[in-house]
């Protein structure tokens, strides 16, 4: 995340972190998760499921910010992300 | 009743059923909404990119925020691909005919009082042939929460023109395109008497989560329109082969205009999709106004 | 809204139309929800429910239509209050969709229909029994249904508790198909005190949540135990052929069997329980007189003007007229020279009557397009034609 100036109490600042499930055979490979991270977590993977439609995968692990837009949503009950305790985790965009 | 039993039951016993039928947690895994949700029924019937899956978590979530006994709500819902939702919830549900969901959640409703009855169905469903409920259930300020998803036509049944395709719309039944004035659903149920109401895109989740939830807690009729892509019935017809697309749309013509005047919120295939919360107003719901008129009545 | 409170019901005798004598006998049976729409002749059932109801702790809504009404009942029999509406030809007409609703989700109510003349608007005040057919065909699809036919206030009183007794045993929408002549009849109507009416409560499941299926008959029974909304077993119930747990199963015609039979014999196989008739005069009877509702009270005084000819004359009144009463009808019909069958409609029942009789003695339509009761002669000529005597003309 970038500041236009950087925050004195940089250090406190407790930016979410978030863990990606996908249960890829819910997936129907509608894209919408991936068009709408607002942190291009997730991208289009090569796997197949049963039914044949493409899960998407995670790319950018480190970069989720657990805003859980992907798992409201998706349409198939088939992402979610799960909270993680702790680090501060800032990045550059 | 002395009877002779003879084979009316399918010869599975509980167990082969769920077999049959699903629980096959090694391959779904388990999603967070998967206590709110009939999981032995997924993945549900909806076609990819179709909206009605986002508006369901929407509401599933809203509804999980709002704290409400879920043992005392109940989804009533149509016919119609947005009819199917209450099938999909792990709540009491009602799946009842074209058009009637309303006067069914009515009876539910006024049946027992501590109740908390949503209805949640299509535009063709409760604006076209079930206008009548709609209006009426509004006028009364019955004590139900609408949910409408509004995909613009009949998804189920192929992608017909109904009372909310808007003019020049292309369906399967308007192939040169719709030359019938549309219902505004938001409006109907502002002028109807509605004390709710508000519209948003599935686009826009996290206020139509606010919203679904807001209408939940509100005593009376309340209302949210959901706009919703249907790719298959009404998308591909309007260069939005996919649900992605339309929902492009939507991030480009979208407005938000808390407040607005629901009769300057018309849609058309093209122009400004105004969304927003439109109606928020207390007046005394049917019960209370029965309540009260009974009480001057009666008690002398 | 218990039906086991009697605050405010009624009891004693009372000179009382057949209308009110059915919101009465409704609210005796524990019926505490009527959602209807002002129709002649039955308008008169609503209006005192909107006034009745309240008192008794009932809830009492005017719907915005007959489909909103029938939709309102079932609503709220699946809170669990036991619901009615009552309604006429347009009305009727307009319930069948969801009167069809109702027997798919196996939902215990009771519809009144205060038959006039028809089709269409037809006459509004003047008596009609033309809903006879359309009482057990009118909605779409395979089922059976139970239909009652009062011939008094009093049996109207009767009747609706019954109906509220049967739809309760048989998980199903009952019938009570009245007429304007009775609806509108003033006469004493006797309703005992509360503790000595029958009332059949709604079965609840005792199996725990999760284990509980809503639609599986357990052998030896033939329905589910009822839970409703609210009570804790998150039951999902559709239009759509189901299964045990009560979600659609229509890839095939593997549900559909068994549901769909059961449906019908759930009330075709307990006719024994069901079925009441009425015999008069019908043990040395030649002939005999099959009629229900107001046409069967009329065809006394002709069978009595037949009986000072010399004519042994008797009748079965269908009190139940669905499920049919085949086998007692074969019997009869095998006992007699023939069947006269007296009804406010282009002949509807006779047709079943002559099925039930398989060709064992002539049977007689003495028909009526409605707005009227019988001339007495008319069926009188019939019974003698019946007997075999001449009739002159
Ligand atoms: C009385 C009746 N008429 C017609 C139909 C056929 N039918 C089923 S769904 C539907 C339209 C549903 O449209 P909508 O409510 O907008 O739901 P969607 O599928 O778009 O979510 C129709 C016409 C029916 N089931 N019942
Ligand atoms: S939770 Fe938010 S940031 Fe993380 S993957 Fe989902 S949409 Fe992207
Ligand atoms: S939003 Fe859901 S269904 Fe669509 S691609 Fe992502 S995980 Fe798959
Ligand atoms: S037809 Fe339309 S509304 Fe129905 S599931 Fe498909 S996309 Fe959704
Ligand atoms: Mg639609």
């Amino acid at each position: 995340m970038k500041y236009w100036r950087e925050p004195l109490d940089l250090k406190d600042i407790r930016v979410p972190h978030g863990v990606i499930h996908i249960l890829k055979e819910r997936c129907k490979g509608c894209g919408w998760c991936i068009e709408y991270c607002p942190r291009d977590v997730l991208a289009p993977s090569d796997e197949i499921n049963t039914k044949g439609y493409h899960p998407p995968h995670v790319v950018q692990a480190d970069a989720c910010v657990s805003c859980g837009l992907c798992e409201l949503l998706c349409p198939e009950f088939a992402i979610y992300v799960e909270e993680t305790e702790g680090e501060v985790v800032l990045y550059e965009r | 009743m002395g009877i002779e039993m003879q084979g009316y039951r399918l010869d599975k016993t509980m167990e082969q059923h769920e077999e049959a039928e699903g629980w096959v947690d090694e391959i779904h895994g388990t999603h967070p909404m998967d206590d709110l949700l009939r999981t032995d029924r997924l993945p549900h019937i909806w076609c990819p990119g179709c909206g009605l899956g986002t508006a369901l978590t929407c509401f599933l979530s809203a509804l999980r925020k709002s704290k409400f006994d879920l043992d005392k709500v109940v989804v009533v819902s149509g016919i119609g691909c947005t009819g199917r939702v209450a099938g999909y919830v792990r709540l009491d549900s009602f799946h009842t005919t074209h058009g009637r969901a309303i006067p069914f959640a009515t009876g539910l409703k006024l049946g027992n009082p501590a109740l908390k009855v949503v209805v949640f169905s299509g535009d063709g469903d409760l604006v076209t042939i079930g206008g009548n409920h709609f209006i009426h259930a509004a006028r009364r300020n019955m004590d139900i929460t609408v949910i409408c998803v509004n995909n613009f036509n009949y998804g189920m049944t192929g992608g017909q023109a109904g009372a909310t395709t808007p003019v020049g719309g292309v369906t399967s039944t308007s192939p040169y395109g719709n030359y019938e004035y549309p219902f505004n659903v938001s409006a109907l149920a502002a002028a109807s008497g509605a004390v709710y109401v508000a519209r948003w895109t599935v686009l826009h989740a996290r206020r139509l989560e606010r919203s679904i939830h807001e209408a939940l807690l509100k005593p009376g009729f309340s209302l949210v329109e959901i706009i919703s892509p249907c790719p298959t019935g009404f998308g591909r017809r309007h260069k939005q082969r996919e649900g992605l697309d339309t929902l492009h749309y939507y991030h480009e013509h979208g407005v938000i205009k808390h407040g607005a005047d629901p009769r300057e919120t018309d849609i058309g295939l093209s122009g400004a999709l105004v969304e927003g919360k439109f109606v928020d107003l207390d007046k005394p719901t049917f019960l209370e106004q029965r309540s009260r008129r009974l009480a001057q009545a009666l008690e002398k | 809204m218990s039906d086991k409170t009697h605050a405010g019901v009624l009891s004693g005798e009372f000179f009382m139309q057949g209308d009110i004598a059915c919101a009465e006998g409704a609210i005796c049976a524990g019926c505490r929800f009527f959602g209807g729409y002002p129709i002649t002749p039955a308008t008169e059932v609503a209006q005192w429910m909107s006034e009745r109801l309240p008192v008794v702790g009932g809830m009492y809504i005017q719907m915005e239509d007959e489909l909103a009404s029938m939709n309102a009942v079932l609503g709220a029999s699946w809170a669990g209050i036991k619901a009615m509406t009552a309604t006429s030809g347009p009305g009727f007409s307009l319930m069948m969709e969801n009167l069809g609703l109702g027997i798919m989700m196996e939902t215990p109510c009771v519809l009144v229909n205060v038959q006039r003349g028809g089709p269409s608007t037809g006459l509004p005040t003047l008596v009609g029994q033309g809903d006879m057919m359309q009482a057990r065909w009118g909605s779409h699809g395979d089922y059976a249904i139970i239909a009652l036919a009062p011939s008094s206030p009093q049996e109207i009183f009767d009747l609706t508790i019954d109906a509220f007794n049967l739809a309760e045993r048989y998980r199903t929408p009952v019938l009570v198909m009245t007429d304007a002549e009775v609806g509108h009849m003033t006469e004493k109507v006797v309703i005992p005190p509360p503790d000595e009416i029958e009332i059949v409560p709604r079965r609840k499941p005792t199996a725990p949540p999760g284990e509980y299926m809503p639609y599986y008959v357990a052998p030896g029974e033939w329905v589910a135990p009822m839970a409703v909304a609210g009570d804790g077993y998150r039951i999902h119930a559709t239009g759509l052929t189901h299964n045990e747990k009560g979600y659609p199963a229509t890839a095939d015609d593997s549900s559909q069997w068994p549901l769909i039979q059961r449906l019908i014999d759930k009330i075709e196989k307990n006719r024994d329980d069901i079925i009441v008739l009425e015999e008069n005069g019908l043990d040395d009877a030649e002939v005999a007189v099959i009629s229900y509702g107001i046409a069967a009270r009329t065809a006394i005084w002709p069978m009595q003007m037949a009986r000072a000819e010399g004519i042994r004359v008797g009748l079965l009144r269908l009190v139940t007229v669905w499920p049919f009463p085949d086998a007692a009808i074969y019997d009869l019909a095998g006992r007699v020279n023939g069947i006269v069958v007296p009804e406010i409609n282009m002949g509807q029942i006779v047709r079943e009557v002559q099925r039930a009789a398989a060709g064992r003695t002539q049977v007689i339509s003495v028909p009526h397009p409605g707005g009227g009761i019988h001339d007495p002669y008319k069926v009188l000529d019939a019974i003698r034609r019946a007997a075999g005597r001449k009739v002159e003309v």
